[in-house]
């Protein structure tokens, strides 16, 4: 495991919608081949600062690194570019179209000028295979026919077939059952062992504790801890991390104004 | 569990390289269909009961290789505006102007015919229409008015420029040949046999084709029936088409398939050709589907938007021809009245989502039928008394705007029915 240099960090990124104040100073390390989590309280800015490392939100300041690279993230495109992929918290797939058009979507293999389906299709089949995807029937089907957890592995599927470095998934076992959030959880750890980035932001303390290497916790739009799981293994310590901004010595020192 | 290896293989998408026969294809859309998913079903199912209503009803006028011809040349000009709607109800937007698109780009054709020679004007003619079209579309994709009220001013706007075009009252008339053959011409019956063979081959062709790459999931006894109906059908009606339909003193014979029958068939492949081979269609179909996934997935959203107006302008031109074909001539009411309603109802009845993402250009055919069914039908059963009822004309324009209303209602109730149940 490569834990000496992050694929992907952010430095003193500051967020605002008008005058809300979303991400102060914020500081975030991601590391191929690890699981790191993103966790924080509704309304802490996990899925604001998501949106600015892969381009959907423009930054008001702060720099980004990849793989040591300063890099400008001008759009998604310039994001999909370097490798990074997010899989959202509301999923974005198209429902009335099948696997392989969504998993191609905007980067479609032409043929002759025209879509090279077979291809396409072949290429779908072999990652769902490499990801041990077992639940889905044709991936002909579309994906309005797919349960909340197929949609899911869809969604991390596309990263994977994108050879993609750093994956982020915004809250992926939100609205899953327990056996439906066991598939993604296990996906999510081999996307890791693939040698991926992977940032899981997670209200489910547990989960965090069983998947991930690192934990980082937001509280407010600032970063107050960024540890090794080894030493966050209890789900206390993180739930208080998220609600109160400190726990311990570690987090928001007493006299922090926010 | 004897042999893990089968659980595993079927459990994977393994349905994908299952051969399937004739039965399970019925099975699988019996499901498709219990889901709420009913596609052309209703439209095809309307054309079969309604030939059998009114050809039981008035068997010696309906079913009369004159009305036959005349039902064709009736139905090309909604067929192709409706085609033009398609493209935006694919993205969930809606044309309200495409018929007085129409009327302008007729207005301009035949206006122009006057003076210049026939492939300039209808060059000016489609120019038009496409610069009508990226003009609502660059109100609908850059400025962001909703396309319901753009087009909704657009009806007023265009239909001023129609009538400064034709001056009011008047009407414009068409003496080039080709346009007034576009609908009423007809293919010699030589070629109109040539025609059909040749169009046999190449469908057979098509969809042994599609088998080939289908991984076996199309079953070849399902391409024998389809390709077999098709032969059957089109036998059936050239052999009709091909008869002297002109009447008795008539000073020469009429047959042969109508021209719009080719010129319909052709912008049907053409434009299905765009939406299911190309990424533009592709990326249509998405941006209907779900616009934020179209554009986190790097497509130009506002592009397609506007290109579908386009599009949209430009095929509604080319169904003005059509209108003005029809008559000879072109008036303030061309493009107007029903020809919009009808248009979006065709495509609507066909099995197009008003909510976008879900169509098929084959749907506007197929409802344009039914559309033209109805009026052309009734016409033909004229006065009936009905045991209980007394007697109705159904001759009427009252009856026939009310039975094509209560169609398109069905229809959209069939829509979004099938739209709740899928979420
Ligand atoms: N597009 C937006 N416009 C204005 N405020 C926003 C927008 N997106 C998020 N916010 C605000 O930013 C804060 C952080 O939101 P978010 O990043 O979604 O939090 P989390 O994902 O941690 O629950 C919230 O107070 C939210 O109201
Ligand atoms: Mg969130």
């Amino acid at each position: 495991m490569n834990t000496d240099a992050a694929i992907l960090e952010a430095s003193g990124i500051n967020k605002t919608f008008g005058p809300v104040h979303v991400l102060h100073d914020v500081d975030f390390k991601v590391y191929a081949g690890q699981v790191t989590s993103l966790i924080g309280d509704n309304g802490a800015g996990k899925s604001t600062l998501v949106k600015c490392i892969t381009g959907i939100y423009p930054k008001d300041s702060g720099t980004f690194a990849f793989e040591g690279q300063p890099v400008d993230i001008g759009g998604p495109r310039v994001a999909s570019e370097l490798g990074i992929e997010v899989v959202y918290q509301d999923l974005a797939l198209c429902e009335n179209l099948d696997i392989v058009q969504n998993l191609f979507l905007g980067r479609e293999r032409l043929k002759t000028g025209l879509l090279d389906e077979r291809s396409m299709e072949q290429a779908t089949r072999d990652t769902l295979a490499g990801l041990s995807v077992r639940t889905v029937k044709s991936v002909r089907q579309s994906v309005s026919s797919l349960s909340g957890g197929q949609r899911q592995t869809v969604a991390i599927a596309k990263a994977v077939l994108w050879k993609s470095k750093v994956v982020l998934l915004d809250e992926p076992t939100a609205a899953l059952g327990v056996a439906q959030t066991r598939q993604v959880l296990d996906l999510v750890r081999r996307l890791a062992e693939n040698g991926i980035g992977v940032v899981l932001i997670s209200h489910n303390m547990n989960d965090v504790i069983e998947v991930s290497d690192r934990v980082c916790a937001m509280y407010l739009g600032r970063v107050v801890a960024d540890v090794p799981v080894t030493s966050a293994t209890k789900r206390e310590f993180l739930v208080e991390l998220i609600t109160s901004g400190r726990s311990g010595d570690v987090g928001l020192r007493e006299e922090a104004t926010i | 569990m004897s042999d893990p290896n089968a659980i595993h293989a079927l459990t994977d998408f393994a349905l994908d390289t299952v051969e399937k026969d004739f039965k399970s294809v019925v099975h699988d859309n019996v499901v498709r269909l219990k889901s709420g998913n009913l596609g052309s079903l209703p439209a095809i199912l309307a054309i079969i009961v309604l030939t059998g209503l009114f050809g039981w009803a008035n068997p010696n006028s309906f079913l009369s290789k004159i009305n036959l011809a005349n039902f064709l040349e009736q139905a090309s000009a909604v067929i192709v505006i409706a085609m033009a709607v398609s493209f935006v109800l694919l993205l969930g937007e809606i044309d309200l102007s495409a018929g007085f698109t129409a009327g302008v780009a007729a207005a301009v054709l035949a206006t122009r015919l006057e003076h210049w020679a026939l492939l300039p004007s209808i060059g000016m003619s489609a120019l038009v229409a496409i610069v009508l079209g990226a003009f609502t579309g660059f109100m609908v994709a850059k400025v962001g008015i909703p396309s319901f009220v753009v087009t909704l001013a657009n009806v007023l706007l265009f239909q001023g420029v129609l009538l400064l075009l034709v001056k009011d009252g008047g009407s414009v008339r068409i003496d080039d040949d080709v346009i007034k053959d576009l609908v009423g011409g007809n293919l010699s019956p030589s070629s109109s046999w040539i025609f059909v063979g040749v169009g046999l081959v190449l469908f057979a062709w098509s969809q042994v084709r599609k088998q080939r790459v289908s991984h076996r999931a199309i079953p070849m006894s399902l391409v024998v029936f389809k390709v077999v109906v098709a032969a059957i059908g089109s036998v059936l009606v050239t052999s009709l088409l091909v008869e002297n339909r002109a009447f008795p003193n008539a000073p020469a014979p009429i047959r042969g398939i109508p021209y719009v029958v080719p010129l319909v068939l052709m912008l049907l492949l053409l434009l299905t050709f765009v939406l299911n081979r190309t990424r533009y269609g592709r990326h249509l179909y998405a941006v209907g589907g779900n616009a934020e996934a179209a554009r986190r997935a790097g497509i130009n959203v506002p592009r397609i938007r506007l290109s579908a107006f386009v599009i949209c302008g430009l095929l509604a031109g080319i169904g003005g021809a059509f209108l003005a074909s029809r008559v000879n001539s072109v008036d303030p009411n061309t493009g107007a009245n029903d020809t919009l309603l009808l248009a979006v109802g065709s495509a609507v009845i066909g099995g197009t989502s008003l909510f976008g993402g879900q169509g098929r250009m084959l749907n506007a055919v197929l409802g344009g039928f039914v559309l033209a069914l109805i009026p052309n039908g009734l016409t033909l059963v004229g006065k009936k008394s009905l045991p209980g009822v007394g007697e109705i004309d159904f001759a009427s324009s009252g009856t026939k705007f009310i039975c094509a209303g209560l169609a398109l209602l069905l229809a959209s109730s069939v829509d979004a029915l099938s739209r709740k149940r899928s979420t």
